[in-house]
């Protein structure tokens, strides 16, 4: 494996290692890209970077099969209002302007491969992307575009499930060179199930057995309560769909952020 | 029929046909997909999986189902005698049983009691929630909003059935997005839940797997061909390509024999109104190598990777992608793929109709509709073979609408003999 770290997975790696020293999980808040609207994304995404370790920023895709509702209409309505790849970069661009948090752009792989992989990397490079989520890509389908993003300097994270066995868990773990993305349940994002997080705690610890980064979890997190349960265990905590539905309902998102970044604290 | 399914060359270890096919999908379904894989592999193998399914395709589907000299059409087009594969006559009415029966049986032998399906026009929902009666399974088919209002009678079929249909509202509300949903709870149920993938796409193994089930076409079609004509292999195999199930199973046993025994093997993709129009739903012609479902194909998507809606007047062909190992066919030149248009479909249906008392499913008028221009090219000794997948019933009301419609603009009203003069034009 690699031994040099890119820049980007050392500005992640650092965003989980000063969380760590304040006695904290990671808060690492999601966004759509261009959601409300591009001309509104950017005071959403200042609210949450104001309270975030990272920011993961979603590009709008139009067959989103891992993501639920929220954010299936997250992304229609970026969409619709014209936001699509080219465009969630030059967002991202924007923010590094303003902002020093590391970003990491979830994308479906149908964007990158359609804009080209090398010109993908080189874009998001550009345009100040630390890393890169990947939520239906397994490591093992495209063993170039971890290759292609380390070249850029960029970090790559991979999912693992309750469902994974230790094979699959080691294999995503080690091809992990960002974070680990432990999703809490089997489902798509913005689960409301009851016990959505029993799975948690042996997810995690066969995990750590493997990572050699930090282990996030995502998906059926939605608020203070629910972010310090992951907390207690993971190393970040992964929020989305609870900001769409605050952006939705003209709920203060800054304010739900800073209520659920305190959930991180342990 | 024996009692095996035939040994075609699998996908490679990542699950590709060459560069195309694989498995891009949420890392929670990859277990699934393996133990779906090993149950599969398994059960090809079993003399008790093969003879239950040999047993219901012959006394529940009605297989063999006929191979049909049209002789009337022959006779019109004016060149090579066409056979038609009657997967009309099937239970259902068209080939998408085969591979439900099949799939539902391994649903059973997995120990999986509740099923979901995705449906486009309805005909792969009515063939699942037939099977889930059948074996006494739960059944829940997602189906676009559109879809829904297009196709009511196969929604309340599906119902009398026992099926439970969901609406699916997100994207564009047809059949790509009827997909996600039914992947989606796939991904959420997938501890209790087979997934009836309805055509030769999705993630490693679907595609190999609905292609093995859904090959009875083509061997049956090499027994029939050689007690009717003497020869196994005709000279051209015609079918049309959606996501390509039909066509696949009617061009595998072909598809593999040396280049010079093959016959040719052409698939006619929906062009709508004209692959340069943009409302089509050609992902050959029109396409460029994407992902969509969990498969590298040719795609309809823009120049940032979003999926463009297709157009087509058959829901059936109403997809974006074509099935990995037809782009693999494509790029390795053993088949063909070729566009033919709403207009072109729905005469050919008039002519089929009019000429042999067969009323074709739109999807399949498609192939019927290139195989009359074919015809004269190979001559009186050439000899095609149509896959005639499904039947036209689903569609009367539609092409009533259609029809009406050109008939109020003075286009119609026209004999045989002009409709035969301008498919032939």
């Amino acid at each position: 494996m690699t031994a040099t770290l890119t820049r980007g997975a050392e500005r992640i790696h650092a965003a989980f290692a000063r969380a760590r020293a304040g006695n904290r999980a990671a808060f690492i808040p999601f966004m759509t890209g261009g959601f409300p609207s591009a001309a509104g994304f950017p005071a959403v995404a200042d609210a949450l970077l104001a309270h975030a370790d990272i920011l993961e920023v979603g590009i709008p895709y139009s067959d989103p099969l891992g993501d639920g509702p929220t954010i299936q209409r997250a992304s229609e309505q970026a969409l619709a209002g014209g936001t699509s790849t080219r465009r969630t970069l030059e967002l991202v661009r924007d923010l590094r302007r303003r902002h020093d948090t590391p970003i990491a752009l979830m994308t479906y792989v149908n964007p990158i491969y359609a804009v080209g992989p090398r010109e993908f990397m080189r874009l998001a490079q550009e345009a100040g992307v630390d890393g890169l989520i990947l939520p239906d890509l397994p490591p093992d389908q495209d063993l170039e575009i971890a290759d292609l993003a380390a070249e850029h300097g960029l970090a790559v994270t991979f999912l693992i499930a309750p469902t994974s066995t230790p094979e699959r868990v080691k294999l995503v773990a080690e091809a992990c060179t960002g974070f680990l993305y432990a999703v809490s349940v089997t489902g798509v994002t913005g689960t409301r199930e009851g016990s959505a997080l029993a799975e948690v705690p042996a997810m995690l610890a066969l995990a750590r057995q493997h990572a050699r980064v930090p282990v996030a979890v995502g998906f059926g997190v939605k608020d203070a309560a629910t972010a310090r349960q992951v907390a207690s265990v993971a190393d970040g905590v992964v929020v989305g769909s609870a900001f769409i539905q605050a952006v939705q309902g003209g709920q203060d998102v800054g304010a739900l952020a800073a209520e659920i970044a305190a959930g991180c604290g342990r | 029929m024996s009692l095996s399914l035939p040994a075609y060359p699998q996908p490679d270890a990542r699950g590709r046909f060459g560069r195309f096919g694989g498995r891009y999908v949420p890392e929670t379904l990859i277990p699934a997909l393996d133990e779906l894989e090993r149950a599969y592999l398994d059960a090809k193998q079993d003399p008790a999986f093969l003879g239950e399914l040999d047993r219901l395709l012959r006394e529940f589907v009605g297989r063999p189902s006929p191979l049909y000299l049209a002789r009337r059409l022959t006779e019109h087009a004016g060149g090579a005698r066409i056979y038609l594969k009657r997967e009309d006559l099937n239970h259902t009415g068209a080939h998408k049983i085969n591979n439900c029966l099949a799939q539902a049986l391994l649903a059973v032998r997995m120990g999986k009691k509740r099923v979901i399906a995705e449906t486009g026009a309805g005909q792969h929902g009515v063939a699942s929630a037939t099977a889930a009666a059948l074996l006494g399974l739960e059944c829940i088919v997602y189906m676009g909003a559109e879809d829904i209002r297009r196709q009511a009678l196969n929604v309340f079929r599906m119902r009398l059935l026992g099926a439970e249909v969901r609406e699916v509202t997100s994207g564009t509300a047809t059949l790509k997005d009827a997909t996600n949903e039914a992947i989606r709870d796939w991904v959420t149920h997938v501890r209790d839940t087979f997934y009836i993938l309805g055509s030769v796409v999705g993630p490693h193994p679907y595609p190999a797997m609905v292609r093995d089930f859904q090959a009875v076409i083509g061997e049956e079609v090499k027994v029939q061909l050689s007690e009717l004509e003497g020869r196994s292999a005709p000279d051209a195999v015609v079918a049309c390509v959606g996501g390509g199930s039909n066509a696949i199973g009617i061009f595998a046993p072909y598809a593999y024999l040396p280049q010079e025994q093959r016959p040719r093997l052409i698939g006619t993709e929906a062009a709508g109104e004209g692959v340069d129009s943009g409302r089509h739903a050609a992902s050959v012609a029109g396409g460029r190598v994407g992902v969509l479902h969990g498969s590298m194909m040719y795609l309809l998507n823009d120049p940032e990777g979003q999926i463009v809606p297709p157009h087509s007047v058959s829901a059936g062909l109403d997809y974006p992608g074509i099935g990995p190992e037809h782009c693999h066919y494509s790029e390795t030149g053993v088949a063909e793929y070729v566009p033919v248009t709403d207009a072109q479909a729905l005469e050919a249906l008039q002519l089929l109709t009019r000429l042999e008392g067969i009323i074709p499913a739109l999807e399949s008028a498609h192939a019927i509709y290139h195989a009359v221009q074919l015809a004269p090219e190979l001559g009186p000794e050439g000899l095609i073979v149509v896959n005639l997948s499904g039947r036209g019933d689903k569609d009367v009301a539609e092409v009533m609408r259609l029809l009406e419609k050109e008939r109020d603009a003075g286009l119609l009203d026209k004999g045989p003999e002009q409709l035969i003069a301008e498919v032939l034009a």
